[in-house]
């Protein structure tokens, strides 16, 4: 009789409560990422324009020949419009495979063969999208208010613009929602991430081009509420006290990006199945 | 009600149908799987693959019931989920992950803790051979490698049931019989019940002691494997020369008299001859029609006259 028999044992420990399975697919999708250098390269150079912005405050609050760079709410506003490039790139990075790499290996039928619903598997892909653009968005902004708040010295710029600290959480959070519902739900439709990429962009630009053509003929910012882009600066405006830069009524905007956010769920509802029936 | 064995069902359906669009890949079938290993034979598009993915929860039949481990599907999937272990028929894995990090990876979203998770995926990867190739990627391996690794990620939480959806497809003839054992070892030695898919007849035969017989979406026959191979009556293997060289004329008199009759090979058949009458039946049967009786074997019932019976194929 073999000392240790290396043979299948039963398992004698205790099992985690169920609905904590979205954790482990957030974490295991956040490990993987970070696990890549281009990615995290890719990070990094997306706080450049923090850092830079933190030399501007820096700047304001000790250089007397400098004041004209003190920071305004609109600075905020403006930094997280810089991000918007990163955001694409991140999403693109991120999302595209996040569900698409699962259909090609086939691997749903094995996610959805354990004690895990499927939403609990959107909610998980989610958050891995969600985690990386919150690191370029809302994180940098906030600790840019830090940084302001540091280099002042004083809670004067904090207390007369206490409005800040919503708003760009808020903005950062529809943003980074409409962003990563969409492209989880583009992922949800082909099995391969490359295609799923050029869809993406296919759809950010396109929007984009279109609402340039009817502005080129109409010369009126009131169909501004096709462009994805436009939907976000619109309500980005209002979050932050300031003139809306289109004609599109806010509500009308919000309405678009809810629209979107709705649709995706629905896509997702629809593929992604433990089997995939034809009939 | 189909029903296999004595010992309490670990899986019930009961008028259970499921409709693909205007199809019907399970037909009002009701069976119980009892415990241990169970067999679940049938042709390709028979409606085994559904019965296992309808189980599971992720196809919703059209009518019916079923319970698997006393717990309703419709109402508990999760608890069912958590309880059994899913082998499927395709190729399946997470991209980008070696394969000790995949089937840990199974063991937490099954809910194992992260030590204990990985502990056991490498417990569980020597068991089913990939102890040396586990620090590779899944994407590397070979079809027979992701057969066993299959095995592994279903294994990973300790299941109390196993469905095995074609655990042999594409192995080679040495990895099939490994692969076996390993399915044989888990039901008679290790307690892990298990249903196990297949349309190979040697395969149930070898790893199972009860088997469901499935048909166009019906359940044909049910039961303990040694006692549906019980003859009724004798079988033997036949060879014969008719005086038009046609040997259909005789096979459909054979038929005529009662005798079950399909070919094996070219000129042999298997005659199942029922009563006591045996050999002396079809000696007279031949003389009549002037048929030369060239090779008569007597022969042990397999597997493959059940399921030729209960499927009616000829």
């Amino acid at each position: 009789m073999p000392i240790h028999d290396q043979g299948y044992r039963r398992y004698g420990g205790d099992k985690a409560p169920r609905g904590q399975a979205w954790m482990v697919i957030a974490r295991n999708g956040i490990r993987h990422m970070l696990g890549k250098r281009a990615f995290l390269g890719l990070l990094l150079l997306s706080w450049f324009p923090f850092f830079v912005r933190a030399v501007q405050i820096y700047a304001a609050a000790n250089l007397p020949q400098a004041a004209f760079l003190a920071p305004t709410p609109e600075t905020f506003r403006q930094f997280l419009d810089q991000q918007q490039i990163f955001v694409f790139f991140v999403t693109v990075y991120v999302g595209a495979g996040l569900i698409a790499n699962d259909r090609r290996a086939n691997a749903l039928q094995i996610y959805l063969s354990k004690p895990l619903t499927r939403s609990e598997y959107v909610f998980g892909k989610l958050a891995i999208l969600m985690t990386f653009l919150l690191i370029v968005t809302w994180l940098p902004a906030i600790v840019l208010l830090i940084v302001q708040l540091a280099f002042a010295g004083n809670f004067t710029f904090l207390r007369n613009n206490i409005f800040l600290f919503p708003a760009i959480t808020v903005f950062a959070f529809i943003q980074v929602t409409l962003v990563a519902t969409a492209m989880l739900a583009l992922s949800s439709l082909s099995n391969s991430s490359r295609y799923v990429g050029i869809l993406y962009s296919a759809v950010i630009f396109f929007t984009q081009a279109i609402y340039g053509v009817l502005f080129a003929v109409t010369r009126s910012t009131s169909f501004s509420w096709i462009s994805f882009p436009a939907n976000l600066a619109q309500i980005g405006d209002v979050i932050f006290r300031l003139p809306p830069k289109y004609e599109t009524p806010w509500l009308v905007s919000l309405l678009v990006i809810a629209g979107v956010i709705a649709a995706s769920g629905l896509v997702l509802e629809r593929r992604v199945r433990g089997v995939e029936i034809v009939t | 009600m189909a029903e296999t064995g004595s010992v309490a069902p670990v899986v019930t359906l009961d008028t259970v149908t499921v409709m693909y669009g205007r199809n019907a890949a399970l037909r009002d079938v009701t069976a119980a799987f009892a415990g241990g290993a169970v067999g679940l034979l049938g042709p390709n598009g028979a409606g085994k693959s559904t019965m296992i993915k309808s189980l599971l929860g992720f196809v919703a039949p059209d009518r019916g019931q079923m319970r698997v481990l006393g717990l309703d599907v419709a109402r508990s999937p999760l608890e069912i989920r958590a309880r059994v272990g899913y082998m499927p028929e395709t190729d399946g894995h997470i991209p980008g992950m070696n394969a000790v990090s995949f089937v840990a990876y199974c063991g937490e979203l099954a809910g194992l803790p992260r030590v204990d998770a990985m502990q056991r995926a490498h417990e569980v990867l020597f068991y089913v051979g990939l102890g040396e190739a586990r620090y590779r990627n899944v994407e590397t391996y070979s079809t027979g490698m992701k057969q066993r690794i299959k095995l592994a990620q279903a294994l990973v939480h300790d299941p109390d049931l196993l469905f095995l959806d074609e655990p042999t497809n594409g192995m080679d003839p040495k990895g099939r019989d490994e692969m076996l054992d390993l399915v044989r070892d888990l039901a008679h030695n290790k307690g892990v019940n298990l249903i196990l898919s297949s349309h190979l007849l040697p395969d149930v035969e070898y790893t199972c002691d009860d088997v469901v017989v499935m048909h166009k979406g019906r359940i044909a026959t049910a039961g303990p494997i040694d006692a549906l191979k019980q003859p009724r009556g004798r079988v033997y293997e036949l060879r014969v020369k008719t005086p038009s060289g046609e040997i259909e004329p005789f096979i459909e008199l054979l038929r005529a008299r009662g005798l079950e009759c399909h070919a094996t090979d070219e000129d042999v058949m298997r005659v199942f001859v029922p009563g006591d009458g045996g050999a002396r039946d079809l000696f007279a049967l031949a003389a009549a029609e002037r048929v030369q009786v060239r090779h008569l074997r007597p022969s042990v019932p397999t597997l493959e006259d059940v399921f030729a019976n209960a499927v009616g194929e000829q």
